[in-house]
């Protein structure tokens, strides 16, 4: 297959300039049986998050007396992509949950639920690269949604370099034939970047890019973080209007 | 339970002897271990390499078959990377297929060969769209003593370029060298409050598994990373991390190559 050309006149081949995300869209609490929920488009990315819990924690034998077990489950549909996948976990899918769930884990206050178990599961329903990061963006408002009691907000996104520039939330055409990429995923409290909570690389990149990467992806990161919050703020401000409707029905 | 009680010793041993500056084995905090590296110890195999890091010690097997490539690189050779965590290597490993830890160790190794290009695929091409070469890279714990991935990731490169194509076993031609042109070198630091001890052995483990690989090439380019436990990483740190990992994959470089290098002397006198 020809490699694409993917900068054209200094834009990339969707319109976007080297800081620009892709749409995002995220709803908060989407689920019915779920505890807490979470939709999520980013790009072509579409995304469901559920969690459950906190739960009695099956089997036994895996209950921390001191603290939460957390478990993260990473799943693309078959549909997802252009060729079928094969459903079930690979092990792409088995390294993606570990370092999701790693990156959660030190930010859900854990110890407030010692015994019990708090699992997030999520869905790709469809793939366009940056799946990791779309995921645990719902993830995290997913959690919140729960009533899980965290330390701050986990915001991800992805860095590449595409012929030699480094561009923010690569695209399926970028990811493919791009020379590195950098998903990152940070802890944000109060409107500030914390701390690094999920840091992967493959590629190329010097030092000084990966530098540049770095800062490109926390500039990507506030911008996400606060449509996380407005997700969040929507679903309750609509929780507060339906309420007095149950009233009347008794 | 009287195994906790060691752990909690051991780990406010560890803690304090770090918070004074210090590692248990007296090492720096940049210090590798002592590195071994042997190559050639299977002879059924198409290339291998026994490498150890202190008492860490891995196996990296290389076997080679024709195959066919994949439909979006019809003119490349393939990589394949898989490990095993046996039993007999750690109290902790289970049998059974491969676990989260094994699964990530492998793709971490097979992303800094991959990314680095280390091989030349190109060269692996039999015949385009048809035939090209299939690599297995098999990676085979012996004894965990803390960070069988760097390990590993210095036994996989060593196997590789101690590997003979066998075209004369599947009939396409004559035997050659397999092309290898990066020497892609992981550095594993463990992250310790404000602290970060590059090479962690086990005991030094017990403080937590919060680690950072940082694989770089041969000119100094990043080329793979990944954050592994749960635990925050500070920017700050991670600046530094990525600075010494680099500095430190040149040290770990030159001293691989010279290993290498003077077990085929010494193979060539045993040979006269």
């Amino acid at each position: 297959m020809q490699k694409p050309k993917l900068i054209v006149d200094g834009k990339r081949l969707d319109g976007r300039g080297f800081e620009e995300l892709r749409p995002i869209k995220i709803e908060a609490g989407v689920l019915k049986r779920a505890d807490g929920s979470c939709y999520l488009e980013m790009g072509k990315n579409k995304i469901i998050a559920a969690v459950y819990g906190p739960r009695e924690v099956h089997p036994r034998h895996l209950q921390d007396p001191s603290k939460a077990v957390i478990r993260y489950r990473y799943n693309m549909a078959p549909f997802s992509v252009e060729e079928r996948k094969k459903p079930g976990p690979d092990r792409r899918s088995v390294e993606i949950s570990k370092v999701s769930r790693e990156a959660l884990e030190p930010v859900i206050m854990k110890e407030l639920f010692p015994r019990s178990g708090i699992d997030v599961f999520v869905e790709v329903l469809q793939a366009d690269a940056g799946t990791r990061t779309a995921c645990l963006n719902a993830a995290s408002v997913a959690l919140i949604d729960a009533g899980v009691a965290m330390r701050g907000m986990v915001t991800s996104v992805a860095v590449a370099k595409v012929e030699g520039n480094i561009v923010l939330d690569p695209m399926k055409e970028e990811d493919n034939y791009g020379e590195a990429d950098v998903p990152i995923a940070f802890l944000i409290r109060n409107d500030r970047i914390e701390s690094i909570a999920l840091l992967q690389m493959d590629g190329r990149l010097t030092l000084e890019e990966m530098k540049k990467a770095m800062e490109l992806a926390k500039k990507g990161a506030m911008q996400i973080y606060r449509l996380q919050r407005e997700a969040i703020m929507k679903k309750y401000m609509k929780e507060e209007t339906e309420e007095p409707e149950e009233e009347n029905e008794q | 339970m009287a195994e906790d009680i060691l752990m909690d010793i051991k780990r406010d041993y560890v803690l304090s002897r770090i918070r004074s500056g210090e590692r248990i084995d007296g090492r720096g905090f940049d210090e590798f271990r002592q590195i071994s590296v042997q190559t050639g110890i299977i002879e059924k195999a198409e290339g291998s390499a026994l490498v150890k890091l202190g008492n860490t010690q891995v196996i990296v097997g290389i076997k080679m078959q024709v195959g066919e490539p994949f439909p979006d690189t019809p003119e490349k050779g393939i990589i394949i990377t898989n490990s095993e965590l046996v039993p007999l290597a750690s109290p902790t490993f289970e049998p059974g297929p491969p676990d989260e830890n094994s699964v990530e160790l492998a793709r971490v190794v097979d992303r800094g060969i991959r990314e680095s290009e280390a091989v030349n695929l190109e060269e692996l091409c039999i015949e385009e769209g048809e035939k090209v070469w299939v690599i297995f890279i098999d990676i085979h714990a012996l004894d965990d003593d803390g960070n069988l991935m760097d390990a590993s990731a210095i036994a996989a490169i060593s196997a590789l370029m101690n590997t003979t194509v066998p075209a004369e076993k599947f009939e396409v031609g004559e035997d050659f060298r397999l092309p290898v042109q990066d020497i892609p070198i992981s550095v594993t630091s463990l992250i310790v409050d404000d602290y970060s001890l590059v090479d962690p052995c086990r005991d030094e483990m017990s403080v937590g598994n919060n680690l950072i690989t940082i694989t770089s090439d041969k000119n100094g380019n990043v080329v793979a990373m990944q954050k592994s436990g749960s635990y925050l990483l500070s920017e700050e740190k991670f600046y530094e991390v990525l600075e010494l990992s680099v500095a430190k994959a040149e040290e770990v470089r030159k001293q691989v190559v010279s290993q290498i290098n003077q077990g085929d002397k010494d193979g060539e006198n045993e040979e006269s």
